[in-house]
This record gives structure tokens, C-alpha cells and sequence, in this order.
């Protein structure tokens, strides 16, 4: 099982990767929503892939009030 | 559109009332589908439906349970949402549709403006609630929870699948006049706006949005917005119920599974915000533009075929002949797509409407029931919000010269005023009108083409209503001398109801600069905010606000006085 930091790191890759950024322009506490310019369903789109990598399902109201990266990376680390 | 007809209302005093007809009248007809992703959760027949509306009923009917007692709902996009409602409406109760998406703070403060009894909620709302600095207890209010994991502490809260233990619970009936719902449109963040709406006002917009949309025993409607959306309210509970129609719930918006709904439960109408539309349509587009030269050649002589033959009624059958493949992957069925809410682009509208996929495109705001104006497709008009509905009068008041001007309404469907608050009553309803802040013109055809916005506010292209005023709670004690939060669209006026943003004007104290510090305060207290309400930018202005008497922000002198002195291209910068 990934540690909470190894979640964060590899999320914050995974969301690079799928949005074309640098993984390097990416902080954990950054805005997901500003930083990748993407609205709600994308970001729901995001949710899927995360899901497939890391294995695990994550309901639509996991992502409900949470907008930054390490707070997200929580909430895949509870249900690793 | 169909040789279905509406269904007689007249005949009934309260929602109540003509659901437990409904539920009566169809009783093995199937009610309600909720699905999960590609899971089933449940599938209810119209006897199931009213069973667990008793159950529920039950509950709420206490010892000291009175009628016109409040019943709050928050909860997500599901198939206990209506049962809940049919049970406060079963009660003679009256309804508080509250929106899951807001902070646990804001849900604390619209329960204690309602005044509510009764809540029935979702568990990680509750959660949330509970767990919230502001939550001291609801006092005298009796909770049931739903979808409570089997050892949670719910803090006092009864379980949905426990029910009622009260006796078996009487039907209240109500009157027409009597108030029926209590539903936010603003003030979350300040001055509570609680539209009271009576079962007068919903049974006459049903009524006469069923006699241009109707539905009937075999429809099958997507429900993907939640229920405290006036547009769901209607057509995915009211509407599709006194008809016998089915809905069908669809617990995630996640383009893959929302795609395969479609053809999976058949469905003929579904309600969409512009940014679910916009994603469908990229969704096909990125579709076309993978297709061979020659097949690309081909469908677009058929959107133009389509186009011509239709160009004064939608004709599905044709259509649905025309692509085969693409209604055979909306599932064969769909007659229309509805949208509102929010600004949805011409172009949207008339990419779907080429495909033999009309959207029904209106106006509405909770003040005045759902919609003011609906897309009647006679023809298609992809440019307009389309003609009033039945019953309902449109004016246009201290129209200019091109015939712009405030858009006033009045019907049977106009809400009766804000709960408690009779001033900011006073300043919409008027002589019988509503005054909605919005700008637009009728033209020869008795079309509505919106234009802009009277007031200081922005909807979002999710479909939410959101007042500055609400936001600035959120950044009040910031190191500057004074601040205020406007539309940008209300400063810098603009022709344009699309992409509306929201920006904070800054007055420095004398001879400070921006400074890292506080533009990091600024970024955090803006990220605390749910997304949809949050700043895109922000102004620093160099003169002190203009103040009443009273030192109230003399907000319209102040976005006068910007638009005259600043460019919004240079003055308006990124948060």
C-alpha cells in the first residue's frame, strides 16, 4: 500500500499527466480547479482515472468541498 | 410535439393531494429507477413508491407534529429525495429543498431561518453538520438520516430504514393558497432569501410546462440534477408523476456512465445544465472529427437535410432515421433534451437540434415557480429563451431603443415573497409584478432574448444563482481598508450571459501596496469557498467607497464610478 505521501506524489502525476501539465507546476496544496483550469466534470473525469490506478472507488461525494490536492490524496488514502 | 395530452390538474387543492392520486392511479406502473455507475440500487412500482412515503410520513408525523411544520431535505440526486417529499407533502407539511452542495455552515444557517422541524438528510451531510464549529445541536428538530453505515454515532439522528414509530399517518390536505415550499434562491452567505412558493404556484406551472413537454405511462426521464433544482423538482418529480411516467436516478455524473444511461433505461427526456450539454456535445464532436473524409461528408449533407426537413417542427422519427447511430446510442428514445438554469450557447443548441435532438431551452427563476419561458420548438429558435408559457405575462420595462429592458413577470406561478422579510419583498414584487433583474426584449414573435443583467449577481454554468453579497462574509477581516465583491458583467456592463465571473474590488490602506501576504489571504479565504462561488479576480481601486448615510456600500455609484475610470482589461486582474 502506498504511503500518504506516495498517494499525494502519484496524484499529483496522474492529474499532470491527464491535463497536460508539469507535474513540477503542481503543489499539493494548490487549487485543482484553478490550476488545471478544469470545472466540476472534469474533475470528475480526474476522479475516474485515480480510480483505476489506484484501485479503490470513489463515490461523486468524496470529491464534494474538496478542491486541493493533498486534501484529495486523504481521502484515496482512506480507502486504500 | 405529440398527441399525448396534459394532465387535468384543476381538480386539485395541494401537490399532496394530486401525488397520492398519481400514486393511486398507477399503482404497478414502475415509479422510480436509481442507479449507481453501472449498478442498480433500486427500481420502485408507483404502490412501492407510496408504501415508503408512509413510512416516512409516519415519521415526521409526531405527537406534536402540526401541519405547515417544516420539513428540511438535503440530500444528494436520489430516489429517497422524493419519497421524503411526498411524505412532507402527504403530512400537510410544508417543504425546504436545501442544496447538498453548500457548507455545512450555510446548511446550519437556512435550518435555523426556515425554522424547520424536521430534517431529513444524508449521512455524510450530517457528518459534516455535526462535526461543523457552528453546529451546537438543532433543538427541537427531529433528524432522519439516510445511507448511515451500520456503527456510526448519528448524534441523536434516527435511521431512514427504522421509519416512523408513530401511528399510522393521516392524510393533511391543504389548500391551494396554503404555502408548499420554501426555497432558497441566495443569501446563503448573508441575507436569507426564502422564496415561499404555495401548491397554487407549482400545480399551475405544472399544469402548463406539462401541456407543451407531457409526459405518460412509458417515458422514462433522467435525473442527474438534484431535486432542490427547481427544473428537477418539476420535471423529474411532480411532472413525471402526475402523468404515471418513470424516473429514473442516476447517482454520479460521470461522463462514461451518464453516456451509457441512455440506451441502457431508454430514456426520453432528461434535464441537463449547459456544462453537462457542452460536454455531450464535445463528446460527439471529438466523434465526428475522427470519422473518414467521406463519412464526414456524408453526415454533414445529412445535419443539413435534417435541418431543412425540420425547420418548422421537430420530427423525431425522421430524424431518429436520419442517425441512426447516433439516437441509437441516446438510446433510441430521446424526444428532448431540457436545459435552463444557466446560459446555454446558441450554437450548443443548434448542434443538438441538427441531430434531431431538440433542447428545450427556457427561462425561469425560483421566484417565479420553474419557468417563465420555454423553447415550444414551433419552430426551433436556438437564439431566444422562448415564448411565456401558459398563464404566464412577460413586460419589459423603461425598454431603450432597441426594446431592451428589465424583464417583469406575472402569473399564477409568481411566489407569494421572501420568508420574513418584507423589504426585500417589497423591492421585487410590485403592483403584481415580479421584477427580475434581468435585461431582455420580446420580439415580433413573442420570443424572450435575454441580454444581460439589472442586477449584481452571476449564474454559473452548473445552473447556480450566486449574490456577491453572499461571497464577502468570506473575506471579511482582510487587510485592507474596505472591499466589495460584484459580477464583473454588473461593472463592466456586457451583451453576454456566458462565461459570468466573480471579482473582488480591494481600497489598500493609504500608501500600502498589494502585497504577497495578502495576496495569499486572498487565495486561501477564496478556496474555502465552494467552487462554484468563488472570485476570478480582483480590482484595486484608490478612492474610498461611496457610503448611505447608514455607511452601507453605495454599490452601484461604485461600479459606476469603476466602469467610467478603469478599463477591464487592465484593470481586472487574475486571482
Amino acid at each position: 500500500m502506498s504511503t500518504p505521501n506516495q498517494t499525494l506524489l502519484q496524484l499529483i502525476d496522474l492529474a499532470a499527466s491527464h491535463f497536460n501539465v508539469a507535474a513540477a507546476d503542481l503543489n499539493p496544496d494548490d487549487d485543482f480547479f484553478k490550476k488545471l483550469k478544469i470545472n466540476s466534470l472534469q474533475a470528475l473525469d480526474l476522479l475516474t482515472k485515480l480510480e483505476s490506478h489506484f484501485n479503490v472507488e470513489l463515490p461523486d461525494y468524496e470529491l464534494q468541498g474538496v478542491t486541493d490536492f493533498r486534501t484529495l490524496a486523504d481521502r484515496i488514502q482512506a480507502r486504500l | 410535439m405529440t398527441s399525448h395530452q396534459a394532465p387535468d390538474l384543476s381538480s386539485y387543492s395541494s401537490l399532496g393531494e394530486a401525488l397520492r392520486a398519481a400514486l393511486e392511479k398507477w399503482q404497478e406502473h414502475p415509479c422510480l429507477i436509481e442507479a449507481d455507475r453501472d449498478r442498480e440500487n433500486c427500481r420502485l412500482s408507483y404502490s412501492d413508491f407510496n408504501g415508503a412515503g408512509q413510512t416516512i410520513a409516519s415519521f415526521l408525523q409526531s405527537p406534536d407534529f402540526a401541519e405547515a411544520d417544516r420539513t428540511a431535505i438535503i440530500m444528494s440526486n436520489q430516489s429517497k429525495w422524493l419519497i421524503a417529499a411526498y411524505a412532507v407533502f402527504y403530512s400537510g407539511g410544508v417543504l425546504v429543498p436545501i442544496d447538498f452542495k453548500l457548507t455545512a455552515a450555510e446548511h446550519l444557517a437556512l435550518l435555523a431561518h426556515a425554522e424547520v422541524r424536521s430534517l431529513i438528510v444524508e449521512f455524510p451531510i450530517w457528518r459534516a453538520l455535526t462535526q461543523s464549529p457552528e453546529f451546537s445541536g438543532l433543538s427541537g428538530v427531529q433528524v432522519l438520516v439516510t445511507e448511515a453505515p451500520k456503527n456510526a454515532d448519528l448524534k441523536g439522528a434516527r435511521r431512514w430504514e427504522e421509519g416512523g414509530s408513530n401511528a399510522p399517518p393521516r392524510f393533511v390536505p391543504r389548500q391551494r393558497a396554503d404555502l408548499a415550499c420554501i426555497v432558497y434562491s441566495s443569501g446563503t452567505g448573508g441575507r436569507p432569501k426564502g422564496c415561499m412558493l404555495t401548491h397554487g404556484n407549482y400545480l399551475e406551472q405544472c399544469q402548463s410546462l406539462m401541456s407543451w413537454y407531457p409526459f405518460w405511462p412509458g417515458v422514462r426521464y433522467l435525473s442527474i440534477l438534484p431535486t432542490n433544482h427547481a427544473i428537477d423538482f418539476m420535471v423529474g418529480f411532480i411532472g413525471p408523476f402526475v402523468c404515471g411516467a418513470t424516473v429514473v436516478h442516476l447517482r454520479t455524473l460521470r461522463p462514461e456512465y451518464l453516456k451509457e444511461a441512455f440506451p441502457r433505461f431508454k430514456i426520453t427526456y432528461a434535464s441537463v445544465v449547459p456544462m453537462v450539454l457542452k460536454a455531450i456535445e464535445a463528446g460527439l464532436r471529438t466523434r465526428f472529427n475522427e470519422l473518414p473524409p467521406f463519412r464526414r461528408w456524408v453526415l454533414n449533407r445529412l445535419i443539413a437535410i435534417n435541418r431543412w426537413l425540420t425547420r418548422r417542427e421537430p420530427r423525431p422519427d425522421l430524424s431518429r432515421r436520419l442517425f441512426p447511430q447516433i439516437h441509437q446510442a441516446f438510446g433510441g428514445e430521446l424526444r428532448a433534451l431540457i436545459t435552463g438554469g444557466a446560459f446555454a450557447e446558441p450554437a450548443t443548441l443548434q448542434f443538438f437540434y441538427d441531430l434531431g435532438i431538440p433542447v428545450a431551452t427556457g427561462y425561469g427563476l425560483t421566484e417565479a415557480g420553474t419557468a417563465v419561458t420555454l423553447n415550444d420548438l414551433k419552430p426551433f429558435r436556438a437564439d431566444t429563451v422562448g415564448k411565456p408559457l401558459p398563464g404566464v405575462e412577460l413586460r419589459i420595462l423603461d425598454a431603450n431603443a432597441e426594446g431592451i429592458g428589465q424583464v417583469a413577470v406575472r402569473g399564477p406561478t409568481v411566489m407569494q415573497g421572501y420568508l420574513n422579510d418584507p423589504e426585500q419583498t417589497a423591492e421585487v414584487l410590485v403592483d403584481g409584478w415580479l421584477l427580475t433583474g434581468d435585461l431582455g426584449r420580446l420580439d415580433s414573435s413573442g420570443h424572450l432574448l435575454l441580454s444581460g443583467r439589472l442586477k449584481n449577481m452571476i449564474v454559473t454554468e452548473g445552473g447556480k444563482n450566486i449574490y456577491p453579497e453572499d461571497i464577502e462574509a468570506a473575506f471579511a477581516g482582510l487587510a485592507v481598508k474596505e472591499f466589495c465583491v460584484f459580477a464583473v458583467n454588473y461593472v463592466w456592463k456586457q451583451r453576454s450571459l456566458a462565461g459570468e465571473q466573480l471579482m473582488i474590488v480591494l481600497r489598500l490602506d493609504p500608501g500600502a501596496e498589494m502585497t504577497g501576504g495578502l495576496m495569499d489571504d486572498l487565495r486561501s479565504r477564496n478556496r474555502l469557498l465552494a467552487d462554484f462561488k468563488r472570485l476570478s479576480g480582483y480590482v484595486l481601486w484608490e478612492d474610498d467607497f461611496p457610503r448611505t448615510a447608514s455607511m452601507k456600500i453605495k454599490r452601484n455609484a461604485l461600479a459606476e464610478q469603476i466602469a467610467a475610470r478603469l478599463a477591464r482589461e487592465t484593470a481586472l486582474m487574475e486571482l
